[in-house]
Order: C-alpha cells, then structure tokens, then sequence
C-alpha cells in the first residue's frame, strides 16, 4: 500500500476531513456548478440548482464514502445562514402589504384551507400506504419553504433532512405541474395561481411564477411567508386531531 | 469614501437586525415552549418592526435581498443529509410516492379555486 501510493496523499487527505474548509469548498463549487448547469438548460424545472447540488453532493458522498458529519463540520456555516434568511422573509411580506391588506380574508381563507388540505391529504396517503410516525411527521410540513419545515418537523418528532427532501421534491414535482394543473382547473386570475403555487409548492414553484407573472410572483412571495406561519400552528393541532 | 465606510457600518447594523430578531424569536420559543419556530418568531417579530417603524432601510432592504438572493444555497447542507436516510426513503419509496404528488395537486387546485371564487368582480389595488 504504501508503496503504491505516496504517503503525504493519505495523510493531508484524512487531515482534510477533520476541516470544515472541505465541505464549504465543496458546497460552494457545487452550487457554482449547478447555477452554470441551470443557466445553459434555460432554467428548467428539473435542472433547479438546489436540487442539482444536493443530489451531486450526495452521490460525492456516497462514492468517496465520506460520511455526513464530516461534510456537514464545513456545511454548517452555510447551514447557519438559514435562520437569518428566514426573519429576512419579512422585508417581501411588508413590500406586498397593500395588497395583502386588501384582499386579506380571501388570502387568508383560501390559504389555510389549501394549507390544510396538502398536509393532511399527504399524511393520509402515507398513513394508508404504511408509513411510520416519524415520517408522516416528516412529510407534513412539506409545502411550506425548506428553514421553517425542517424546524416544524423538528417540534413534531420527525427528521429535519427527510423534510428537506421532501420540501425539495414537492417544489420540484409543483415547479414542472403548476401551470397545466390551472390550466386543467380553470384558474386563470394571476393572484389565484400565485397564492396557490406558493402555498402548494414553496419558493420553487413560486419561482416559476415569478417568470411568467409579477403578480402572482408577488402573491407567491405572501403565500410562503404566511404558509409558514400558519403551517407552523395549525400543524401540531393537526397531528394531534388525527392522531399521526 | 465616507459614504462607502458607512454603508459597510449599515451592512453589518442590517445582520445584527436580523439576527437580533432571529434570537428574540427563540428566546421567546424556548421559553414559552411554543410549537412556532424560532426563525418564524424573529419573522414575525421583524414585520412587526418594519410596520410600526415604516418600513426597511435601504440596507436592511439590500442585505434581506442578499439572503433571500441565495435562499437556495441555503437548503444545500440539510439536503445533502438525504444520504443518511436513503434507508428510510427506500422503506417509504410506494408512501412518498403517491403521497407528495397526490396532496401537492390538492393544495394547488383548492388555493386556486377557492381565490379565485373569492377574488371574483374584485380588482386589485
């Protein structure tokens, strides 16, 4: 072995993954590349840079047989970064205030039913389909932006990095169906179907609003910031009421 | 120059802003044992903040565009963390399967309806 391959290899190899400066390199180059994979695509759904990084990540991972502690020692300041993001949602919520004001108990109605309806209908499904506690928990709060589903999850028992999953691909699935989903159901009104992607679908849908409308990009904005806040109530009562 | 310094000074003022929010909110979390997450609070509390204040400085604006700018590097660390449950993934495969594609339609279709019945003969602002 030793002579095969040189020592001081090994050595600043295994030295490298006691350091955070491994993982944040790593993420950082990551997300660079899929932003540069994203832009030549023509920004379609499935080539989302979220999406994109984490799943490179992960195979790195799992070929290099690093375990995730050891990327995550490096991550974390990234990782950290979302609480921040989180509070900062406020400055686009107070931006759309006016309207939000307006037409706040449509808003408000039609948000929270459609909140609703998406967590329970998908605990149902997977309760039905055998799936345990703490992955209905997991699941639950799926529709609503990665930082405040990982954190309900959290409270509830569940598992912060499935919910990121989860998030990620209940976005990613929204983001490709939105637009024939209105189109099927006859939603045409631009505020409608920006409440809806955002509540549905999170910042990834709500992203590809943005692209085809102002306004339901800005309602889409209002959708995610309130879907949190309500998912973040009403859920645990939720979980309570059909015993998940 | 001046003017470059200050606004670096405004910078560092807009995360010490968001970040004081941020704590408030879990000091509030813990304390009270709510179910509301902390960042969720430190929103809440922010919106508050920028009402009664009248609205955001121009750099509390641009630092909260920044981070919201990269929201989606943000989600990467915790992502990557699908490594550690491909067991429970691959034991779930048929329940995530039809659970997250069947509930995101639902959501989507009774938002939609539901506003747009709501919003009818009504203009926005």
């Amino acid at each position: 072995m030793h002579s095969l391959l040189p020592l001081p290899f090994f050595h600043v190899w295994s030295y490298l993954q006691t350091q955070p400066l491994m993982g944040l390199t790593a993420t950082l180059c990551t997300w660079e590349l899929a932003c540069f994979i994203d832009i030549k695509a023509g920004h379609k759904p499935i080539t989302n840079p979220t999406f994109l990084s984490i799943t490179l990540l992960a195979c790195a991972l799992l070929v290099t047989g690093t375990p995730y502690s050891a990327y995550f020692n490096g991550a974390q300041y990234v990782h950290f970064l979302l609480g921040p993001a989180t509070v900062a949602l406020a400055i686009p919520m107070y931006a759309n205030r006016h309207s939000i004001k307006k037409h706040f108990v449509p808003i408000f109605i039609s948000l929270t039913t459609g909140s609703i309806v998406a967590a329970v209908s998908a605990m149902l499904i997977a309760r039905a389909l055998g799936a345990p506690h703490d992955v209905l928990v997991s699941l639950g709060p799926k529709s609503v932006t990665t930082p405040i589903a990982m954190a309900v999850a959290q409270n509830l028992g569940g598992q912060p990095p499935l919910t990121a999953v989860f998030v990620m691909i209940t976005g990613v699935f929204g983001a490709i169906i939105c637009t024939g989903v209105f189109w099927l159901v006859r939603v045409k009104d631009w505020r409608a179907q920006g409440l809806a992607a955002g509540t549905a679908a999170h910042g990834l849908a709500t992203a590809r609003m943005i692209l085809i409308n102002e306004t339901a990009g800005a309602y889409g904005g209002v959708a995610i910031g309130l879907n949190g806040i309500i998912t973040s109530i009403m859920l645990p009562l939720l979980v309570n009421i059909f015993g998940f | 120059m001046g003017g470059a310094g200050n606004y670096e000074g405004a910078m560092v003022r807009s995360i010490m802003m968001l970040l004081l929010c941020q704590l408030a909110g879990t000091v509030v979390q813990e304390g009270t044992g709510l179910p509301i997450p902390g960042p969720v609070m430190g929103l809440v509390l922010l919106l508050g903040l920028l009402i009664w204040r009248g609205g955001p400085s121009q750099s509390l604006h641009d630092t909260a565009g920044g981070f919201l700018k990269y929201l989606g590097l943000l989600f990467v660390p915790a992502g990557v963390g699908v490594v550690t449950e491909l067991q429970v993934l691959k034991a779930n495969a048929l329940a995530i399967a039809v659970a997250i594609p069947v509930s995101t339609i639902l959501g989507l279709v009774v938002t939609g309806v539901l506003m747009q019945r709501l919003l009818r003969g009504k203009a926005d602002a």
